[in-house]
């Protein structure tokens, strides 16, 4: 038993690496979910969307027009950042005042238009960059340089939303407004215009997002259904709207999801995350850090 | 609603449920109503399950975890036939067991612990998710993403044998199968709308504290609602499967199908009882009709149409087509009897 442990070892340090480094993505998924939840107050059930829409953008501009990675990238950022822009102003703004789970279904109508979109658009084949990124291995432990890359321009993003959000006048008066959405307007902030940046700034994550997972994953348009679920589980597992428990809940999944598919198949490693979530939200209705309300 | 139905209303339905029963009579021996009583079929076992979220959905229980109870019915009772040999008679009550003893275990905390709202969308979500990835787990035995196919019966069966593995060469016998499932479910929705529970939930939805505190029992009068609708959800995917003899993960379950759901009872009306009907009828033939027109080319055109259907619908007509029908004729009537009662004053 202790033998085979032993013999695993490196495998399942594997396993723990990798989930760590796909934890970072979806660190950065749940901060920009975060965000707009924690100021506008609706859950964008098409966020996992967007981000393939961004994946799209990053394969047409780098196989097709050979755009160099870096500038795609960028591209895609503002792209997607244009989208949240218009989810907001074409569909969240007009029902802002809507019973909350209307938002929800209205965002999850976005859902089956920009996946059936897509299929319409590019069929279901599955495409890829087509990009061959070195493995690295230490001490028998191997993990792939596209991880790495992710990870590590993850947290860059991470650290660039905080200071955006603590440093500039704009993401004081962002942050102000997750507070309290009322006061606010009598301080005379225009929280429009505050919630049009929130929802441009989400919709970038998303194409940061996009442009990482697709240096790791095949695009094709129901690629969102595989990490939207698991984003709205470690939104809701780190209480709505906050994002250091986003953050820390993104790392415990996808950890929970790399081990259980390193014992079992990937499929039990979601399902023993979301059964997770189920407990946890019923232990701690208000998320790992949540205050109770 | 609770006052009964008019002489006119009464009639209408008396003559809907003679065309109803008399329609696959209709093809006189020749086999043109077979496509049409197929599309009947389908629109009756989605009704059935739409009107069954919708008990929940009108009171402002959104569960996005319908995919799971379709599955769990529809999955449960293919697997019992094919791997225990188990007859859908028994079957199906097995897995409507079994589907009530996970609504509550998933509700109970949820209702006593008052996760309500987003929150509770969020964790039925993640019931949803959490079936569909154990069916795709468990692809020895359920085949996967490819699809599920229960064994099917010898041409030259007899009789007893079809009625014991609930599988008919004759679509008809289906299509009555059906029609009676939904007839039921509209039944069972106007029972709910004549109880007390109706009361007691829509006060819930309104405050649950007030409704804690005039004495309404909420965990139980939500759980109650929750397990009927979900037994109910499951044996329209049971029905399901018997009927298409064929179920894949993508189609029974999933956050995919419990969005449908919500569309078609949302595009028809939550709060008539006829609305998830109207919801059924419309993304059914819709999607029949462009496939037939613009054929398999342009896969993705109708849930294109309906993306966009869904998001209209909830921006401009939250109470569904059915039921923004209804208030309109409504409003006319008063108008024209406030007018009439006018008159009369006047003179």
């Amino acid at each position: 038993m202790f033998e085979t442990f032993i013999d695993d070892l490196p495998f399942l340090t594997e396993a723990l690496v990798n989930g760590l480094l796909f934890g970072g993505v979806l660190a950065l998924l749940s901060l920009g979910l975060n965000l707009i939840f924690g100021v506008v107050d609706v859950i964008w059930i098409c966020y996992a969307e967007i981000v393939m829409f961004g994946m799209y953008a990053m394969y047409w501009l780098h196989t097709i027009y050979a755009v160099p990675m870096v500038f795609a990238a960028l591209a895609t950022i503002v792209g997607c950042g244009l989208m949240g822009f218009l989810v907001h102003y074409l569909i969240i703004s007009p029902i802002l005042n809507a019973p909350p789970i209307n938002q929800l279904l209205a965002t999850g109508g976005l859902l089956f238009f920009l996946q059936s979109l897509a299929t319409l658009l590019w069929g279901i084949e599955f495409k890829n960059l087509g990009l061959r990124l070195p493995v690295m291995g230490w001490m028998g432990v191997y993990f792939s340089y596209a991880r790495l890359l992710a990870f590590g321009v993850a947290l860059v993003g991470m650290i660039g939303l905080y200071l955006f959000l603590n440093r500039t006048f704009l993401g004081t008066a962002i942050r102000a407004i997750s507070q309290d959405r009322e006061i606010m307007v009598l301080m005379g902030v225009d929280n429009r215009k505050i919630y049009w940046v929130t929802s441009a700034v989400g919709g970038g994550l998303a194409g940061l997002a996009a442009s990482l997972l697709v240096l790791q994953y095949d695009v094709h348009p129901f690629v969102g259904l595989s990490f939207g679920p698991i984003t709205f589980v470690i939104c809701v597992l780190g209480g709505l709207g906050n994002m250091l428990g986003g953050f820390i809940a993104a790392f415990i999944l996808s950890e929970v999801v790399s081990i259980g598919g390193f014992y079992a198949e990937l499929e039990w490693g979601y399902v023993f995350a979301f059964v997770i979530f189920v407990i946890v939200m019923f232990i701690r209705p208000g998320g790992i850090l949540g205050r109770r309300a | 609603m609770g006052l009964g139905l008019s002489n006119r209303r009464h009639r209408v339905g008396v003559i809907a449920a003679i065309i109803l029963i008399a329609l696959p009579f209709l093809d006189f021996g020749f086999d043109w109503l077979a496509y049409p009583l197929h599309i009947m079929v389908l629109i009756l076992i989605w009704s059935f399950a739409y009107t069954s979220w919708s008990l929940m959905g009108r009171f402002g229980l959104v569960s996005l975890g319908h995919g799971a109870f379709l599955g769990m019915g529809a999955y449960g009772t293919a697997l019992l036939w094919n791997y225990a040999g188990l007859s859908p008679w028994l079957g199906v009550p097995a897995s409507l067991c079994l589907v009530a003893l996970v609504a509550i275990v998933i509700g109970y905390p949820c209702f006593r612990f008052r996760i309500v709202g987003y929150y509770f969308a969020l964790v039925t979500l993640a019931l949803s998710e959490i079936v569909r990835q154990i069916i795709m787990a468990t692809r020895d035995y359920t085949g996967g993403s490819l699809g599920f196919t229960p064994h099917p019966l010898p041409s030259d069966a007899s009789l007893p044998d079809q009625i014991v593995a609930l599988q008919f060469p004759h679509r008809e016998v289906f299509y009555f199968i059906a029609l009676v499932t939904w007839a039921v479910g509209l039944y069972i929705w106007y029972r709910v709308e004549r109880s007390m529970d109706r009361y007691a939930l829509e006060t819930i939805a309104e405050d649950e504290d007030a409704a804690a505190s005039v004495g309404v029992w909420v965990t139980r009068e939500k759980l109650k609602i929750t397990v009927l609708s979900a037994v109910m959800t499951a044996f329209a995917g049971a029905l399901f499967a018997q009927y298409q003899m064929f179920i894949a993960p993508d189609t029974v379950s999933g956050i995919f199908i419990s969005l449908q759901i919500v569309f078609a009872v949302v595009a028809g009306g939550v709060f008539v009882a006829l609305g998830p009907t109207v919801g059924a009828v419309i993304t059914i033939v819709l999607s029949e009709t462009l496939r037939i027109a613009v054929g398999v080319k342009m896969v993705g055109l109708d849930t294109t149409l309906y993306g966009v259907m869904l998001v209209l619908f909830i921006i401009f007509l939250p109470q569904g087509i059915l039921g923004g029908i209804l208030e309109w004729i409504s409003r006319r009537t008063r108008a024209v009897t406030s007018q009439a009662g006018k008159a009369a004053a006047a003179d």
